[in-house]
């Protein structure tokens, strides 16, 4: 499984803060993160630990397997957004 | 420095980025003592009076705030008015440094006639209207006709459209001020007509917000197979420029203009791209919105522009316009401002001297005030990082303000009527609370300043 961030994501990077694999982006610094409208959980790295879940001031973060039927596209968009990066770099 | 040894640091506007600079301040040493200055009896700024009331789980990060910034020795004085209550320059008697996070508190106007017509007004005091904002308990829309049109492509324009056409029973359940509620149970509307001024390429909606319109029940988009195809420009743009955001937007329109009509749905918001407002007509109120179509050009610094394609103008029939097409802040009295940015002059937040270019010591700016009315929630705690740097740096090389008076602006609020202290706005804070838990909402709202007022003081 993985974690996925939905759109309620307001950007608070609490969760990269303390994500112990790096696997969620765009971070702070990064050329498209401003322009990012959430951050992305990437899915071939997350380890499933939740420390992000807990992290997150808005409960944006579920597990792949639960999340909320409005939120069904998400788990989609995140591995996207790491896959169409992968291409421009 | 305070009895206790402290410098004394004053926040005015308790916003997002005024509550983020306070919950970075603590975090980074907890070296001043804070207080949170606000216009209204309430905290939070637009978390409470402008994120949608069906976006509930972003208005969470109160929590944070609540726990990190008035939980932590902060305190706060509501309903002060920092410039006509509260003079700029007794607070520098009195703090070392002071954090001017106002926001941006009017929007632009479209500059074309009809403009101030009766059913015209902004999008945001539609937004404060909804969301119990107490100056716009009072805004009474008329939503007595069928079609309302939406002026601009951002999120405010998409939650605008979003709480015309939701269904009323689903808005009972969230913090929707009650008169809004009775309002939208009686409203007319049915058809909403969104306006973009370029290409669906350039629509500045998070795909977040896109995808929620098409997921509403009762609720039908629509848009124009010729719509959403992208003109040549467009295609080089997004090719070139585009953002992950504006390709998923392109594809989620292209899905909305094939999707056959749904039969059951009673309501439909039109997503119109590549359209300007002109005139809005009417003779005691609006009753059409004039609009031309425009053609996409780059400038000659290579700005992608719209411009229109013609004299040809539509009319559409219409009782209600909202226009969303960007905040714009005030300037406050005896504090520098720039006129052609409408920011405070400021370098990483220290604000400057307009006639000297150096920083006016003590004084501090942070949010949409020092950056300008761009970015989402969590951009303000970065902004509010940077200028807590910038603070903290200050105070370390004695560069802070040196106030005359030894204390906070106590002496100047002591037995002053009406304002809400940290104590008053916890007993606001558990009345709505209680209200809502007793009609299985989030909460109820006090919408009049006099009722808030009387919560704050009960």
């Amino acid at each position: 499984m993985t974690y996925v961030i939905a759109g309620s994501c307001v950007k608070d990077d609490a969760c990269i803060e303390v994500c112990p694999v790096d696997c969620i982006h765009p971070v702070p610094g990064d050329p498209d993160f401003e322009t990012a409208e959430q951050l992305y959980i990437d899915p071939e790295v997350c380890i499933d630990c939740d420390a992000c879940v807990e992290a997150c001031p808005v409960d944006a973060i579920y597990p792949d397997f639960d999340l909320p039927e409005k939120d069904r596209d998400s788990l989609e968009i995140n591995a996207l957004f790491f896959a169409e990066r992968a291409v421009t770099r | 420095m305070s009895p206790n040894g402290r410098p004394r640091l004053a926040i005015v506007g308790a916003g997002p980025a005024g509550a983020f600079t306070a919950l970075q301040l603590i975090r980074h040493g907890d070296t001043f003592d804070i207080d949170l200055i606000e216009r209204l009896p309430t905290p939070w700024g637009l978390l409470r009076a402008g994120v949608a009331p069906d976006h509930g789980e972003i208005k969470m990060l109160d929590e944070t705030f609540e726990r990190r910034v008035l939980n932590k020795g902060c305190r706060f004085f509501g309903n002060v008015a920092v410039g006509s209550d509260l003079p700029h320059g007794e607070l520098m008697r009195r703090y070392h440094a002071v954090v001017y996070a106002v926001g941006a508190q009017t929007d632009k106007s479209l500059g074309i006639p009809g403009e101030e017509l009766p059913g015209s007004m902004p999008a945001t005091a539609f937004v404060g209207w909804y969301n119990g904002h107490p100056d716009y308990r009072n805004l009474a829309p008329d939503l007595s006709g069928e079609t309302a049109v939406v002026i601009g492509n951002g999120n405010v324009a998409a939650d605008v459209a979003r709480m015309l056409t939701r269904d009323v029973d689903e808005l009972a359940r969230t913090d929707v001020a009650d008169h809004a509620l009775a309002a939208l149970r009686e409203s007319n509307v049915r058809r909403v007509v969104v306006l973009g001024r370029r290409g669906p390429a350039q629509a500045a909606f998070t795909n977040a917000e896109l995808r929620e319109l098409g997921r509403m029940a009762g609720v039908h988009v629509v848009v124009d197979p010729a719509d959403a195809e992208l003109d040549p420009v467009s295609e080089e743009w997004l090719a070139d420029e585009g953002t992950f955001t504006a390709r998923r937007n392109v594809e989620r329109l292209r899905e909305y203009a094939a999707a056959p009509g749904d039969p059951s749905a009673t309501r439909t918001i039109e997503l119109r791209f590549l359209r300007s407002p002109v005139a809005l007509r009417g003779t005691d109120r609006v009753e059409a919105i004039d609009v031309v179509r425009n053609e996409l050009y780059r400038d000659e610094r290579g700005a992608l522009r719209a411009r229109p394609a013609s004299d040809a103008t539509e009319a559409i029939p219409c009782g209600l316009v909202l226009r969303s097409v960007g905040y714009q802040a005030v300037p406050l009295p005896d504090v520098p401002f720039d006129e052609r940015s409408y920011i405070l002059p400021n370098d990483r937040g220290r604000v400057l001297d307009p006639a000297t270019g150096e920083p006016v010591r003590g004084v501090y700016a942070v949010g949409w005030i020092k950056r300008g009315p761009t970015g989402i929630l969590g951009t303000n705690k970065r902004d509010a990082e940077d200028t807590v740097g910038s603070i903290v740096s200050d105070l370390r090389h004695g560069l802070l303000n040196e106030p005359e008076l030894d204390c906070g602006v106590d002496d100047l609020l002591d037995g002053r009527a009406g304002v809400v202290t940290l104590a008053g706005w916890r007993a606001i804070d558990r009345a709505e609370l209680a209200a809502g838990q007793a009609s299985e909402r989030p909460r109820v709202k006090l919408v009049e300043r006099e009722a808030l007022l009387q919560a704050a003081g009960g």
